[in-house]
């Protein structure tokens, strides 16, 4: 009906010219294995963050346990790829381990989305920790000394598919009735309900929805770096992807991208400097936070800036 | 059956009876006034009705066409599906966003379309999208908002906002309209418009009002009938001249003549 507008027709083509250029700068060697590496954490980054956002920044429900999710991910795919050593092993990876991060951010969601703000921090925080220390002690994951050796397929078209992927399914969830919905709950809860919308329920999608995506993140990141052990998927990994959600831009997809990347450069361009590398990320971060509190984007996403000038909101 | 009626309800907050024992009805098409003192529980009636709280005791039914549902203990989100829709006291619009997310957030009850279709935008996607802008705007163009659909909630003038708020109630599609304070710190002229718009969605939207009101010069000339709380009790009922004239609603307001009070005592 309306999939081939001129908006959708300018995206494909940056999606086709960034994948194409990337792929040739790869190809021609001018990106080396270790700008590569940095690729493939600017993509799980950005996963890990937009989906994040959706429930931060988009439904407002302060999470702290985004890095379990991954890891659930992560090991569900490792576990399937090591069995199945094939790109279609590697597949069936991704999608089980979204699936299971899914059905256990439900199962979690529903007694802890009761919560608010403070005390729901806390309980996401305790949840990925329960999953951490499960990964730690059960026998098929290897315990702390982790998985070794899982098949490396993924490669920048993975990553590309599924990071842009990502994107485009939650944005096109953010923008739907459905999205709209959990909105509203970050706005006014009492309002949303009074409007009839079943908060719960809508919290507890976002949630699911969230964890799906993280699990995409971290099954593409045991697939990529081959190795994974519980303690990657720590506190600290957590805090890593809020920092980038933060500093984006609660509520802007395009913030968590920028950021993503943003922060990936910056690590990677101060790892000669090694002494002062955490000095001046940690500054930089302060700087930021005290000159932009609303971070980078705010609330705004790049369309916002291109339909400057129009009146009138259109279905997105 | 009435449209709407309430039997023995009660809520008590620990020793605190907010309110007791409180029989009412509403007839479909009336436009009736909630009115009371401060404190006399006028808020809580209309957050029993509506499922913020769950009634102690008592019954609230919805008469629809003789379907006929209990509304006591209903969750909020359900209580608006069955049909009654509200305003806040207090402006609770979502005020970082535009005025058509506003009402389109309102429709989503009556969205067609489920989560696999807002993932990968099927067809239906677009249409009900479409249905969504259309009747929003024919929404606006009733409230004369057009013009300010692109813009943020929190950006409109006050008497603005309290419009949006009861457009935003409208769009969930409700049988029923209960306005809290809808004229809360209007000036003559808002309220004189406020006046004309309630009289006008009664009559396009077919719509059954209740309104909780300070301003008795709007109660009195728009209500068909009123009710009165006083410290969580009904004291009175009737047609406007009626509760106007008596003697039990004068005293809640004024106090007791003292007078009468020192006769009382001897």
């Amino acid at each position: 009906m309306k999939v081939l507008t001129k908006k959708n027709i300018m995206i494909l083509i940056a999606i086709v010219i960034t994948y194409v250029v990337v792929q040739v700068l790869i190809s021609t060697g001018i990106i080396d294995s270790f700008y590569e590496i940095t690729i493939a954490t600017i993509c799980i980054n950005i996963i890990l963050a937009v989906s994040l956002n959706l429930v931060t920044g988009f439904t407002g429900q302060f999470s702290l346990g985004h890095a379990g999710f991954m890891s659930i991910g992560a090991y569900v795919c490792a576990i399937i790829n090591l069995q199945m050593n094939s790109t279609t092993g590697l597949l069936i990876g991704i999608v089980s381990g979204a699936i299971s991060a899914a059905v256990v951010g439900i199962i979690i969601g529903i007694p802890t989305l009761r919560l608010k703000g403070d005390y729901l921090a806390i309980a996401t925080l305790g949840m990925a920790e329960i999953i951490r220390v499960i990964f730690l002690n059960m026998e098929i994951t290897n315990g702390a000394a982790g998985l070794n050796g899982i098949p490396r397929f993924t490669n920048w078209l993975w990553l590309f598919f599924f990071t842009t992927a990502s994107i485009l399914l939650i944005n096109n969830f953010i923008n739907s009735s459905q999205g709209r919905a959990c909105i509203s709950i970050r706005e006014d809860e009492i309002a949303a309900e009074a409007m009839g919308i079943n908060t719960t329920r809508y919290k507890v999608m976002a949630f699911a929805v969230g964890a799906f995506f993280a699990g995409v993140a971290g099954a593409l990141y045991s697939s990529y770096f081959y190795f994974i052990k519980p303690n990657i998927f720590g506190f600290q990994k957590s805090v890593d992807i809020l920092v980038i959600v933060v500093l984006g831009g609660m509520g802007s997809v395009t913030g968590s991208v920028i950021a993503a990347i943003l922060l990936a450069v910056l690590t990677t361009f101060l790892q000669s400097y090694s002494e002062v590398r955490m000095i001046v990320y940690a500054l930089l971060l302060v700087v930021i936070m005290l000159f932009r509190p609303q971070g980078l984007m705010g609330t705004k996403e790049i369309s916002d800036m291109f339909k400057f000038g129009k009146k009138s909101s259109k279905v997105k | 059956m009435s449209l709407l009626s309430v039997e023995k309800l009660t809520k008590s907050f620990g020793g605190l009876t907010a309110v007791s024992n409180v029989n009412m009805y509403v007839e479909k098409g009336e436009l009736v006034g909630l009115i009371g003192p401060n404190g006399a529980g006028k808020t809580t009636l209309f957050n029993l009705l509506t499922g913020v709280y769950v009634p102690t005791t008592g019954s609230i039914k919805l008469d629809l066409n003789g379907s006929v549902k209990e509304l006591g203990g209903l969750k909020p989100y359900n209580v608006t599906k069955a049909g009654l829709a509200r305003t806040f006291q207090n402006i609770r619009l979502f005020k970082d966003l535009t005025v058509m997310d506003n009402i389109r957030i309102a429709m989503h009850q009556n969205i067609d379309y489920k989560l696999p279709a807002a993932f990968l935008r099927f067809n239906k996607f677009y249409k009900e999208e479409e249905r969504m802008l259309e009747e929003a705007d024919k929404l606006l163009d009733i409230f004369h908002l057009s013009n300010k659909k692109g813009e943020l909630a929190k950006n409109l003038p006050y008497g603005e906002q309290r419009h949006l708020e009861i457009i935003r109630a409208l769009a969930t599609k409700p049988s029923i309209l209960l306005l809290d304070e809808p004229a809360a710190g209007m000036n003559p002229n808002e309220t004189k418009n406020l006046t004309d718009t309630i009289a006008q969605i009664r009559k396009e939207f077919d719509l059954t009002v209740m309104l909780i009101e300070h301003d008795m010069s709007l109660v009195m000339k728009i209500c068909e009938r009123i009710y009165v709380l006083d410290y969580g009790m009904m004291i009175a009922s009737g047609i406007p001249s009626e509760v106007r004239a008596n003697k039990r609603v004068i005293e809640a307001y004024l106090g007791e003549d003292v007078s009468d009070a020192s006769n009382k005592k001897s």
